[in-house]
């Protein structure tokens, strides 16, 4: 079993199309949607639900007001400030630490998990696939990535399949580096603007904090070539295989207003590039060799 | 204070904030895309100070730890562990609450700052203030860093606050007390399904909000239905045209390259701040 994480640091970029159109061209997956606080893969992959269950991430606090007795030790020892002057709790500020019980001398504090999201396993068209849905304001989303990373591998594990493709999350922080423990690949979708630039060099600079390897993708690399050229340069500099260059298509968006990948319903220049890419994927995958290195640096 | 933010990534949150910002003149803004900040690439700043961001994590004095666990056995994260003649804390899990040295029987645990990330602090044209916080590599913690970044906002000029993709913690950080919040938005299935997260977002903080629609023309009316059937105002849209998205590519505010947008954008600071005037 291999992982593959569609990254890209910068949001936007083509992670979510480019994932299940690989999913597609790949046939032998699973699929993880590991963007838990604004998850779109379902939107063109269209699963039929098979298992749900509730995700309870941090605790919460409460306060009974009738023991309490408005002495302010709680609020004083919370380190988040999620407890006012006058003693009422700010749920989206608590993050469960329990520091509040402790310190209050009439007992008055009870801590309970708390109903943060859906964890989801479905049935689609590319392959079983695990998905998740954060619940409004609530925290947690990388214990949340976690979850849906661990479900994936032992769906993977159990039905024999090659690999788990896996949609991250835009940015570098806690549900990014969730999404990369323990992965094989990951691949980096860009595109040639200033900010495409940037952030990918802070994408690179992490995978590389947790020594993973990492292949990149240009998308709509002929809307601004010159910035093309750049990203190019980068990559050859930093020793990073260019694995797909796809253009600016129209079609990209037709599909997904179809509820489609662009490769199901298109041999245009997107839906080509995107095949090109696929074999070329497979080959870093499987070239790396080695067994999958299991729970490095999970988190 | 206004913040610019939308669910999905690469709506043009960065595009709408700094050319708000940039309109009004005497403003001040506020990136807190910690994880990957943007804006400063669009602007002619120069740095003035910069400030570091840390948390306090427990350091264990082992001659005094008698291996007790009381500790591990509070702290809710995982963050320590106690094996029969040693502990070990993982820093990067650690909240920084402080439990663990109020349970610690010994006195063992003190305090010792970890760092998470740096604020920023640069000056641009026509009283342009910007502060942007940028997250440490590998490092997973962001909201401390949003919190330092607003910390430092102005109570004298407007502040426009560039905010992470998403609706996680650093979402629900950047939004918290302020004024009204952009939603911008593409009319797109993924635009629109991630523009529905962001507006129950806004309504759980109790924010008023409203809509521009970025790269209007392609995809589908959707949004426009959803904004008709529930009464939420779009503020501006921009259309899709490849001239916009090139000097944006090249890092050219649109009011830079096409200055007649300028109008456009102090029409929706004003069109704002009667809202909020009339809010309140």
């Amino acid at each position: 079993m291999k992982q593959i994480a569609i990254l890209s640091g910068k949001g936007g970029t083509g992670k979510t199309t480019i994932t299940a159109s690989i999913a597609m061209l790949l046939g032998d997956c699973v699929l993880a949607d590991c963007d838990v606080d604004a998850p779109d893969l379902h939107l063109i992959i269209k699963p039929d639900v098979l298992e749900e269950e509730p995700f309870s991430g941090l605790k919460l606090a409460h306060i009974d007001e009738r023991t309490c007795t408005r002495c302010g030790a709680c609020r004083d020892a919370c380190a988040f400030g999620a407890i006012s002057d006058d003693i009422k709790l700010d749920p989206m500020s608590c993050e469960g630490c329990s520091v509040c019980r402790l310190v209050c001398p009439v007992g008055a504090i009870t801590m309970s998990p708390r109903d943060s999201g859906q964890l989801f396993v479905s049935r689609t068209r590319a392959g079983t696939m695990v998905h998740a849905l954060l619940n409004i304001a609530e925290e947690a989303s990388g214990k949340l990535v976690s979850k849906v990373r661990e479900k994936a591998r032992r769906i993977c594990e159990k039905e024999g399949k090659a690999y788990v493709v896996i949609d991250g999350p835009p940015g570098v922080g806690c549900p990014v580096i969730a999404t990369l423990g323990g992965v094989d690949l990951v691949l980096l979708v860009t595109e040639p603007t200033v900010s495409g630039i940037h952030d990918m060099d802070r994408m690179v600079a992490t995978a590389r904090f947790f020594d993973i390897p990492v292949a990149v993708c240009i998308n709509k690399h002929d809307v601004v070539p010159e910035n093309t050229a750049k990203l190019e340069k980068y990559c050859k500099g930093n020793g990073i295989d260019v694995v797909g260059k796809i253009p600016h298509d129209p079609e990209v968006v037709r599909s997904m207003v179809d509820g489609k990948t662009v490769v199901e319903t298109s041999d245009g220049p997107a839906s080509k590039a995107i095949k090109e890419m696929v074999p070329r994927l497979v080959k870093a995958l499987d070239g790396r060799g080695g067994e999958h290195r299991s729970g490095t640096k999970e988190r | 204070m206004i913040s610019v933010a939308s669910g999905k990534g690469g709506t043009g949150k960065t595009l709408v904030a700094v050319n708000l910002a940039l309109s009004i003149g005497k403003a001040q803004l506020l990136d807190c895309d910690v994880e990957e900040p943007n804006s400063h690439l669009f602007l002619d700043i120069k740095e003035t100070t910069v400030r570091d961001v840390t948390i306090q994590i427990p350091r264990i004095d082992k001659s005094k730890c008698d291996w007790c666990k009381k500790c591990a056995e509070f702290c809710e994260f995982n963050a320590l562990a106690v094996f029969s003649d040693d502990v070990m804390v993982f820093e990067e899990l650690c909240h920084g609450c402080g439990g663990c040295s109020m349970v610690c029987p010994k006195g063992a645990i003190s305090y010792v700052p970890r760092h998470l990330g740096t604020v920023l602090f640069s000056k641009g044209e026509g009283g342009l203030e910007h502060v942007r916080g940028v997250l440490d590599i590998g490092e997973p913690k962001a909201t401390p860093v949003v919190k330092a970044v607003k910390a430092s906002a102005s109570k004298d000029v407007p502040v426009i606050i560039d905010v992470s993709p998403g609706a996680g913690c650093p979402v629900v950080e950047s939004l918290r007390d302020v004024d009204y919040c952009v939603l911008v938005t593409e009319p797109t299935p993924f635009g629109i399904h991630d523009l529905r997260i962001a507006m129950a977002l806004c309504r759980a903080l109790r924010l008023d909000f409203g809509v521009v629609v970025n790269k209007d023309g392609i995809g589908n009316d959707e949004v426009d239905r959803l904004c008709k059937a529930e009464s939420v105002p779009i503020l501006m849209r921009i259309p899709f045209d490849l001239e916009i998205t090139r000097t944006s590519a090249m890092g050219k505010p649109l009011v830079k390259a096409i200055p007649r947008w300028t109008e456009d954008f102090r029409r929706m600071f004003e069109d704002i701040r009667k809202r909020v005037g009339d809010a309140k």
